[in-house]
């Protein structure tokens, strides 16, 4: 199985551990896995920007990148979600669209493609789930509060196999964060206020650590974390999934 | 109505400066939409039910000539009169002529979003004519010469001890008495009043039905009811959209309105009008304001289906904590975020950027209007018809063509990451949005892809 990995432009350039832990646990699971070395963004901030007629160019890089590939995996479900949505290239449409559908966020891939059953990661500590919206609501990695279908969490499933972790969830188990892209910083108020309420309803459970399948939240959680001082620390899902600590 | 001419972040950062408000009412909001999940729960066919709301409307605004003037026919032959207004003015004139030739002069009015979209308060006083709004959210806002901040909850942002310092200084209640039904009680006496005297009574319209010729009213109140029942001449506003094809129909829609705006089986009156008691004068009027250029944008249209729960509202997180006056039109949230710009592209411009795109609106919409993808692409079309602003643009501009560019997108990365790790202060200032309350990532030495080459590919 030939996997492309898609590590999105701002987690190569600040979150590169996050890149290795993804390339570690696909190939832990057998997977045969590529980097393509002139990737850089999906196209995502520019589109949600409303420029989404300038992101052409950064359409046809990706797909220059990733086409022939079984499988394009990246660590982080907005990315994902605008590549299934939005990615096009008018000299290369078959090639999209091969890509539109088979790119997958990460533990959408660990779970329904590679069908993960166990892992051998162990991670003791109190970790709080952060349900980034665009993996949740639009890729339906789980259920979501205000739909009445049944309970499900692709990533919980997987948190539930590592070693030491106890996993908890806010009462609202799956409010916005109030990153939203350029968002967070056109609407600077709102954004931090939304994302001090995420915080403290993960406090309120004692965590030590607030993970998630996005890197942006996560980014934007750890900037106000680490402003009030807390002890609190953000790390992405598949950090722990590789872990053996 | 605008009550300020501040962009939505702006009037937003205002009105969260008072944090333990905004805190109140993000409780509050979210205290509804809890309520509304406890009573859809209730319901095994709740996903049913929202698709059928959902395909009646679409089918009704795909026959949206037929059914009205099916409508018309059947309102006629029941003895209303059924007027068209293609704007505001056009809606604000045919009332005021009716006022005129009846020489009116009491006038109460119930709930209807349409008549604030259209300024008629402000017309009418602009005549020297004054309504009285008989909701009691909507008298509170309107004692304070303030727009209901919310459709359904106009006075949600005003807390107990606003209500008693309004009531005190209106109505004369004791200072600092904030007992909810002691003012409740005063306002109650207060309304009466205005019922008996009343000549004219305005009402919305929350259903009009094609078959029948007539409409229903929802209210927790009654008072629509009151008004109605008591005046001798009854006008109905209502916008085109509220049209649905059949009597039946209205089962599914008021199970749906109720539980998705408060959670409630039911609203506690919904009234159904037929035709003018004796003696008695009934009027219809009938919208467009730019809803039949809604109708003919494909990717818009959608949002014609509303039927003005709310729910989005108290789901949203950006307006739970931004206030409805942030929005600056008379209806605000989500829906009012693509409902806006139609009516006004440049005064409203900000309103599809004021959402993260989480999507919670549209999972909790009723009738399934597509509302955050709508926000998406009415971000697309604003940029196009070059409504943005430009430093955004150019920002994104560049953004972009550093993007496209696999060896400019790497250098810029590592030259920004050098400047974040020796010049923390460049970015770590009063101009960058980002750092005012939050730290910078920490700038890493190498990226994944410099990783990658050294120890992945030999
Ligand atoms: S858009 Fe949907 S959720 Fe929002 S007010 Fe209209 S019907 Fe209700």
């Amino acid at each position: 199985m030939k996997v492309g990995l898609f590590i999105p432009c701002y987690i190569d350039q600040f979150y590169p551990q996050v890149g290795i832990a993804t390339l570690q646990l696909l190939e832990k699971f057998g997977c045969n896995v590529s980097f393509p070395l002139n990737q850089t963004c999906c196209g995502q901030p520019m589109a949600n920007s409303g420029f989404a007629a300038l992101s052409k160019n950064c359409d046809k890089n990706f797909v220059a990148n990733f086409r022939g590939f079984d499988y394009i995996v990246g660590p982080s479900g907005s990315c994902v979600l605008h590549l299934k949505e939005h990615l096009h290239d008018e000299q290369h449409p078959g090639e999209a669209e091969h890509i539109r559908k088979h790119v997958y966020e990460l533990t959408e891939f660990l779970v329904d493609i590679l069908k993960i059953e166990k892992l051998e990661a162990s991670f003791p500590h109190k970790v709080g789930l952060h349900n980034s919206c665009h993996g949740q609501r639009g890729l339906h990695l789980s259920s979501m509060s205000e739909r009445m279908l049944p309970a499900f969490s692709k990533p919980q499933q997987l948190l539930s196999m590592v070693k030491g972790l106890e996993l908890t969830l806010p009462v609202r188990s799956d409010e916005c964060c109030g990153f939203g892209g350029t968002f967070c910083v056109f609407e600077e108020a709102v954004s931090v206020k939304m994302g001090k309420d995420r915080i403290a309803d993960h406090a309120t459970n004692n965590v030590e650590y607030i993970t998630g399948g996005d890197v942006s939240c996560l980014m934007h959680l750890e900037g106000i974390l680490k402003r009030n001082g807390s002890k609190v620390k953000t790390v992405h899902i598949a950090e722990i999934l590789n872990s053996n600590a | 109505m605008s009550t300020s001419k501040l962009s939505h972040a702006e009037a937003a950062e205002q009105f969260i400066k008072d944090e333990p408000r905004t805190d109140w009412h993000d409780e509050t909001l979210w205290f509804v939409r809890q309520k509304r999940d406890k009573a859809a729960h209730g319901l095994p066919e709740w996903e049913k039910l929202r698709e059928w709301a959902s395909q009646i409307k679409d089918h009704t605004l795909s026959n949206l000539d037929n059914y009205l003037l099916e409508f018309e026919r059947n309102a006629n032959a029941n003895g209303i009169t059924v007027h068209w207004a293609t704007d505001g003015a056009d809606h604000n004139r045919i009332i005021f002529d009716i006022i005129q030739q009846n020489n009116i002069q009491k006038i109460v009015k119930s709930k209807s979003m349409l008549t604030e979209e259209c300024g008629l308060n402000e017309f009418l006083h602009a005549k020297g004519i004054e309504t009285v709004d008989t909701d009691l959210g909507e008298r509170i806002v309107q004692f304070r010469n303030e727009a209901p901040s919310h459709i359904v909850l106009p006075a949600i942002h005003l807390k107990k001890q606003d209500v008693s310092d309004t009531f005190h200084e209106h109505l004369h209640t004791e200072k600092g008495n904030n007992d909810p039904q002691y003012l409740t009680e005063a306002a109650r006496q207060h309304l009466r009043e205005k019922f008996i005297e009343s000549e004219l009574a305005i009402t919305g319209v929350n259903f009009a039905v094609a078959e029948t010729g007539g409409f229903v009213v929802c209210t927790n109140e009654g008072n629509a009811d009151m008004g109605a029942h008591a005046a001798k001449i009854h006008i109905a506003c209502m916008g085109f959209e509220k049209m649905i094809p059949k009597a039946e129909h209205l089962s599914v829609f008021l199970r749906l309105l109720a539980r998705s705006a408060t959670g409630q089986p039911i609203t506690t009156y919904s009234s159904h009008f037929h035709k003018p008691r004796e003696g008695q004068e009934m009027h219809i009027i009938i919208v467009d304001n730019g809803r039949s250029r809604q109708l003919g944008r494909a990717d818009f249209r959608n949002s014609l289906k509303c039927i003005r729960c709310a729910a989005c509202f108290n789901t949203c997180p950006v307006y739970r904590r931004s206030g409805g006056h942030s929005y600056h039109t008379a209806v605000a949230g989500p829906i009012g975020s693509i409902l806006n710009p139609n009516i006004d592209m440049r005064a409203n411009a900000d309103l599809p950027f004021a959402s993260t795109l989480c999507g919670s609106c549209s999972n909790v919409c009723p009738v399934k209007i597509d509302i955050h993808d709508q926000l998406w692409k009415w971000r697309q079309v604003l940029v196009a018809e070059g409504y943005v602003d430009t430093t955004k643009k150019i920002g994104l501009q560049g953004m972009a063509f550093v993007l496209a560019r696999p060896g400019l997108y790497r250098f810029a990365g590592k030259a920004g990451r050098a400047v974040m790790r020796m010049f923390p202060w460049l970015l770590n200032n009063k101009l960058n949005p980002w750092y005012k309350q939050r730290e910078m990532p920490a700038p890493p030495k190498e990226s994944f892809r410099d990783w990658y080459i050294k120890n992945k590919q030999q």
